[in-house]
Formats: C-alpha cells, structure tokens, sequence
C-alpha cells in the first residue's frame, strides 16, 4: 500500500510524508526515559547492594534459611548465596521488578498525557512499541544480571569459592558450581520474559488503573496459590512459575531436564502471546481519546481469557507427552532419590570423619518409604511422609539403617530430617580433626522429577 | 502571502455517535497566522490533530503543504506542533526533553540551543521539567515544535497558563515565524487571545464553520453592540435613548439587575448609526457624555453571537479563568 493517495496530482515541490523515526533511535528515546525516572535508577541500585550485602552477613551466622534450598549451605560456599537469592527473588521480587518497569513503560504516557507527542514524533505505533517492549525488557534484564552479580560477588568475597552438595548429595566442584549456578539464573532470566510480557499486556489495556501497573504480582499470587494445591503434575509444569523452580534440576546428576526445558518453552510461550496480544491491542488503540483508561473487560477478555487457554493447552500437551500421573510425587520415585543423596552424604561424612572409604556402589542403599498411616495411599506432597534408608557397610555383614521425616512439597523438593540413630543423623554437627562441622546427614534437601514415570 | 500551507474541504469526523467535524472547510497560507476559535467540544483539537496526522478525516479532502494526505501518521515533512498540551517528560530537563527529540527525529543539536534562545527557556534548560510551570511547559512545548524548522506549526491553545508576558513572548515568537514565511495555526477558546496575532479566524461551533475570513469582517459580524454610556445626568439621558429609534435600554437608573448601571450610567445596545444618533441628541440637550464603551469587545461579541454563546456564559468563562489578567484588563470598567 502506498502511504499517500493522490486525489489529484500534488505540486512538485512539496515535500515527501514523513518518515517514521528509525527503531534504533526510537528505543534509545524509550530507554533514556525509562533509565531518567529516579524509581528504575534506585531499583537497579538496590538489586546491585542489597542480595550482595545479604548473602555476605548471612554467611556469618549462625541461623540459616533452612526453608530455601541451598540456604543450609550458605554459610560453607559462596555459591550457594547466588541460589538462595534465585530462589526467593523468583517468588517475589522479580514479578514485582517486572511490574513496575514493564508494568509501566506504556502506563507512564497516560499518566503524563504524552502519547499523542510521541506518536506525532515517531510516527510508528508499531516502532513505539517495540521500543517500549525491548528498553523494558533490557531495565528487567539489567536487575536481573544486577541481582545475580551482586549475589554472587557478596557470596564469593564473603564466604569464599568452595564446592557445593547438590540437590542429590553429590559434591559439585568449584568450576562445575559456578557454571550451574550461572545456567540456572539465565533459566530464570527467561522466565522473567514470560511476566515482563504480562506486564506489558497490563501496561497496554489497563493505562493509568493500578492493576495494570501491578498484573505481574498480581499474576504471581495468583499463581503462587495455585503452586500450593495438588495439582496434576502436566498442569503444574504448565504454568509460568515453574520456570523460577525448575532450575533446581539443574543440580541433581544427572540433571532433570524435563522439567527445565518445559518450564522454557512455557515461558517463551507466555512471552510471545503476551507480546503478541499487547501489541494487538496497542496498535488498534485510538491516540486522540484522551478517556482511553482501559477496563477490565479488556483484560479478562484480550489477556486472561487467552493466557488461560495457552495454559489448558500446554497442559494437554504436556500431559501427553510425559509418561508422569497425578501429582508426579510416587513412592518410588522418592524412594529412589532419598537412596542416592543419602548415599552420596553419607560418603561425605564418612570422608568428613576419615572413616574407612565407602562408595555408593558398595553401599548398595534401599529406602522404604510410607506416608501417613498404613490406610493413607502412598503418594503425593506430604509433610507426613517417614522413610527408613538401609544399606551395607563394606567387610561386614552389617546393615546399617536410619529413619528419616520427610516434608515433600508439590513442587517436587523435599526435606529430609534425620530421625536417628544419633551417630547418624541425630545429631547437628559431626566431630572432625579440624573440629565440628554440620552433620551432612542431620537434614538435607533433595528433589523428585516430577515429570519421570 | 505565498503559497497555500493548508487546504480542507467539507472534512467530517465522527466518534461513534458524536460529530466532531462537519463540513468543515479551511485556507491556511504560508506567512499568516490563522486563528481557529471555539467553544469547548468545537472540534478544535480534532481538526488540529489531523494537521498532525494523528486522525485521519472519514470524509473530505486535506491537503497539507501541498500534498494530499491520504492517512494518518502520514502528512509531509515540515509539520510541527501539539494538540492537548505540550508533550513532555518530568524526570528530563528541559535541554534533554529537546536534545532526545531532536536525536529521535534526527535534527541537529544546535536546534536545540536555537529554540530554547527563541522561546527565553535558557537560563532554566538544565532543570527539570517536573518543577516547570505551566507557562514554562508551554513554551518549552513550543520550543519542540521549532526543533525542525517547520513550514506548518500547528498549536493548540498555546497561551493557556501563560501571563501576560509569557503571552507576549510567544506572540513574539509566533509573529516572527510568520514574518519568515511559516504557516501557524493555532486555536483558543477565546476571541482576546487572538485578535491581536492573527490574520485570519474560523471560528467553529459543534463541529462546523460558522465565520471563516480576515479579522476586520469578523467585528462587522458582531450585530448590534451593548454600549455603557456615562453621562452628567443618567435619568435625562434615559429618557433620551427611550425616545430614539433603534436604541433599546439594557438596564439604566431606577431598573434593577444592571451591575454595570448606576445614576450616572446606562447601557443601551444599538448599531453603531442608532448610537451615533443618540449620542448627538444627548449633547443636544445640554448633558455631557463622559464615557461610552462597548460593554462586550467587538470581536468577543461577534464569536459569541456567532457561536450561539450568551454573553452571561462568557461572563462565566471570565470568571473561571480569573488567573488571566489580560480579561481582569479588559472587564476593569466594571471591577472599579
Ligand atoms: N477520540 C475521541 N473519541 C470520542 N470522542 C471524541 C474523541 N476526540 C474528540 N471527541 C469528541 O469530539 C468533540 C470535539 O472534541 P475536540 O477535542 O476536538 O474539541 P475542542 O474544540 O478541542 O474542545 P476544547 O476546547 O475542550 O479543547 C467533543 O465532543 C469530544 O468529546
Ligand atoms: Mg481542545
């Protein structure tokens, strides 16, 4: 189409249309304007000190964040800082980042009167868009790296370089630590896309109205509650917060991919259909109506409605696709995993105490696994699962066997606390030649694939 | 006069059930500033965002510098200006409001210097634009406007907020433009603002041309005039005016509801041959005329008249937008 009809020919001088401001230049004006309000300027500051500071004094202590994975660790290496800090932001402060930086990237034109200003000085409601979809999202990646680096270096100066016990009781070297740790915040950093997107959408349909603003949180929350119920494991993986979780796999061996990958793929596929139905909506949207404040019929119908279906239909697939039912919590299944991170702690403490040398091979370890009472069904989350581990000690007849309570939650983690005997897991710290150092069996973490038969 | 800058024929515009503009016809030369004055909901804004290619008419012609605009977000290089205010953004200062627009539109960066000079914002460039006034944020919109040289600039109700000085200013700025050939249009709801800018008026009512031409024929537009006569002696001169066809007495000594009546003074409305007749009688019977005075400006009168206003109205608009001093000026007759 050309841009300009000729009702009758014009005068030979008159000057061409307008051209429409190039998408370079369009993003840098969107992002010298995002980085110039002083709200975007103390957010990165924050991100840059505050996982920093905190994972340097944590370290120091002496009461550590248990509930997080890796939080027992965090005062043996700095690399377990950066995955507590992943762990808690991705629950919280990242759905809240996004908010107010995508959230608001179009929000603030309504608030400011400006979109018919910007729209004569691009003259491309499509180039506004995408600058104003890439300038956020390169703010939300900026806090994202902030965060990382900050939890890192915090962790790495205070703490210091050292190996870390994997999810599975495996002792992961220092170079194969770093490298995990830096794979599972870019892990995140995708799913981050996925809220950046919804916050975009909220951003575009709602205008002024604080729930625009706020749909990332608000989405969260939502599905925060939703992480809490029993749900199927396909619907679970199906939802974008499993991204912020699955990176857990990452540190088991071998490695549960599964739940990696599809938390990857939802993720790129909430980007894309946010995106995709901001920018429908976004373009259509007449600039000269000044009531322009968008409403929740909009949204429910033009966003929700349409990122619900996404959802019913990535679990349908991935309920095909997996050979898991139900909640992806069975009784073998954590029987199995119980069996090698105990076995791999238990080679720990036998190194840790210089005990004669055992391997998981000769340990030949086997759980029994029962939740609740003998009437309960054996399977499913559960903070009433009790297990007892056996195994063989080499040169003897002896099988050793120690009782452990287990909390399984639905996202397929798990705490296990030892329950005796006390020269096992009973007691908090072992007595080593160099001293007393915590007791690796006392209470550990450890993860169930959901996805895996 | 040069070349045509703006040509609209019969454009209308709906939004669903509501006629923005209808019918609406409008010649804007190179080199003339041509006022467009309306009420509220006139379709000033409608018309002007068009001029900057933000809506495109459903039906109608719009030739813009010469060329044929046949969608919106398309009209010619050399448009500037803004409709609803000037767009600018607070956590910038106001060089770096200029300087990011004049990158985003690949203009040069002396521009930037040339048109904050031009509207007087120099001294507080570097400040931002968040603590501006209202008349500051004006001018600095109108310095945005001026980034690239325009041929057409396009300002919609650009006076609001300002003071009396600020106005002048940019009266200054805007008669200079013309001076070097451009084509301004701007709008206002208010005759005052313009009478002494523009060459030429439209005036609009609910979406459609009701005067359209050179200032001087818009005052003949204007019908019969109230005047305030202050005589020697108010009740003999009333007596006068009853007695002298053509003259009708608005208020006077001994009727009630006149404010701008007193012992001394009436108004009467009239043509201006029927005033000259009663004048003459007056001074005929030995009184003295001490003051006559339109009660309305010719031109307010005229758009009021035209645009169906009542002057009780406009005495409502004077009162609302008691931080103008120019009409505290202009009504000072009846404040003293
Ligand atoms: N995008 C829109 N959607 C719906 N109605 C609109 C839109 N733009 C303008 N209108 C309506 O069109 C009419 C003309 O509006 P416009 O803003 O052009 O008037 P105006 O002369 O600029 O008024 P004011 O002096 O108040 O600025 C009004 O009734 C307005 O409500
Ligand atoms: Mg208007």
């Amino acid at each position: 189409m050309s841009t300009v009809t000729l009702v009758h020919p014009s005068r030979s001088d008159a000057p061409a249309t307008v051209r429409p401001a190039s998408l370079r230049r369009t993003f840098r004006f969107e992002l010298v304007k995002l980085v110039a309000q002083w709200r975007i300027r103390l957010m990165l500051l924050v991100c840059l000190i505050v996982p920093g500071a905190f994972v340097a004094a944590v370290g120091q202590q002496s009461s550590l964040p248990a509930d997080t994975v890796f939080g027992r660790q965090m005062a043996l290496t700095g690399w377990a800082g950066p995955l507590v800090i992943l762990a808690f932001v991705g629950t919280w402060a990242l759905p809240l980042l996004t908010s107010l930086v995508s959230g608001d990237v179009f929000a603030v034109e309504d608030r400011l009167g400006t979109w018919r200003h910007l729209v004569v000085a691009v003259r491309s409601t499509r180039r506004i868009f995408a600058a104003k979809a890439l300038s956020s999202l390169i703010v939300v990646l900026a806090m994202v790296a902030c965060l990382a680096i900050s939890a890192t270096v915090g962790g790495l100066l205070g703490i210091g370089s050292h190996p870390l016990v994997g999810l599975d009781g495996h002792t992961l070297g220092v170079g194969d630590a770093a490298g995990r740790v830096t794979i599972a915040w870019l892990c995140v950093a995708v799913a981050t896309l996925a809220y950046a997107a919804i916050g975009l959408l909220g951003s575009v349909t709602l205008g002024r109205s604080p729930i625009g603003l706020l749909l990332p949180a608000l989405v969260a929350l939502l599905l925060q509650v939703l992480a809490l119920l029993p749900l199927p494991a396909a619907v679970r993986m199906a939802l974008p917060s499993n991204a912020f979780v699955a990176w857990r796999g990452l540190f088991t061996s071998p490695a549960q991919m599964g739940p990696i990958w599809a938390g990857l793929a939802v993720s790129v596929a909430w980007a894309v259909v946010a995106t995709a139905l901001a920018h429908h909506h976004f373009v259509r949207r007449d600039f000269t109506d000044l009531t322009n404040d968008g409403s929740a019929r909009r949204i429910i119908v033009g966003g929700l409605v349409p990122l619900a279906g996404l959802t019913v239909v990535t679990a349908v697939v991935l309920g095909g696709a997996t050979p898991a039912d139900g909640s992806g919590v069975t009784r073998a299944k954590l029987q199995d995993s119980l069996s090698t991170t105990f076995s791999h702690l238990y080679v720990l403490q036998t190194d840790e105490l210089q005990r004669p040398t055992v391997t998981e091979v000769t340990m030949r370890t086997r759980s029994s696994c029962d939740k609740g009472g003998p009437n309960d069904q054996d399977s499913g989350p559960g903070n009433d699962w009790r297990c007892i581990v056996s195994w063989h000690t080499p040169g003897t007849a002896f099988v050793g066997q120690a009782t452990f309570q287990l909390d399984v939650t639905a996202d397929g983690r798990y705490v296990a606390d030892g329950d005796g005997p006390k020269e096992v897991n009973g007691s908090f710290q072992v007595h080593t030649v160099d001293g007393d150092t915590p007791n690796p069996l006392w209470q550990f973490d450890g993860l169930v694939d959901l996805l895996t038969k | 006069m040069g070349s045509r800058a703006v040509r609209v024929r019969g454009i209308r515009k709906d939004f669903g059930n509501v006629i923005a503009l209808d019918g609406v016809d409008i010649d804007v030369d190179a080199g003339s500033v041509h006022g467009l004055v309306g009420p509220n909901g006139a379709g000033k804004t409608t018309l002007l965002g068009m001029l900057l290619g933000l809506s495109f008419p459903d039906s109608g012609e719009l030739e813009i510098l010469g060329r044929t605009v046949g969608r919106d977000l398309a009209v010619p290089d050399g448009v500037a200006g803004f409709v609803d205010g000037p767009g600018l953004y607070p956590a910038l200062t106001a060089r770096k409001n200029l300087r990011s627009l004049a990158t985003l539109r690949g203009y040069a960066a002396s521009s930037v210097e040339d048109a904050l000079g031009q509207v007087g914002l120099l001294e507080v460039a570097d400040d931002p634009v968040g603590g501006f006034s209202l008349g500051m944020r004006q001018r600095l919109g109108l310095a945005a406007a001026l980034l690239g040289d325009p041929r057409l600039l396009v300002l919609d109700e650009p006076a609001n907020g300002l003071d009396p000085a600020g106005k002048r200013q940019v009266h200054r700025v805007i008669g200079s433009l013309a001076e070097a050939g451009v084509a301004v249009i701007i709008s206002s709801h208010r005759m005052d603002d313009l009478a002494a800018l523009c060459s030429d008026v439209t005036l609009l009512s609910a979406g459609r041309v009701v005067f359209s031409g050179p200032l001087g024929k818009l005052a003949a537009e204007s019908g019969d005039l109230d005047y305030r006569l202050v005589s020697s002696d108010g009740a003999r001169a009333r007596e006068v005016a009853a007695r002298t066809s053509g003259i009708s007495i608005v208020s006077g000594p001994g009727m009630t509801g006149g404010a701008l009546a007193s012992d001394a003074a009436l108004v009467v409305r009239g043509s201006v041959p029927a005033m000259d007749e009663l004048i003459s009688r007056i001074v005929g019977t030995g009184l003295a005329v001490r003051e006559l005075s339109p009660v309305t400006p010719p031109l307010e009168a005229a758009f009021l008249a035209l645009t169906g206003n009542t002057a009780d109205a406009a005495d409502a608009a004077d009162a609302a937008d008691a931080a103008d001093a120019d009409i505290i000026d202009a009504t000072g007759e009846r404040m003293r």
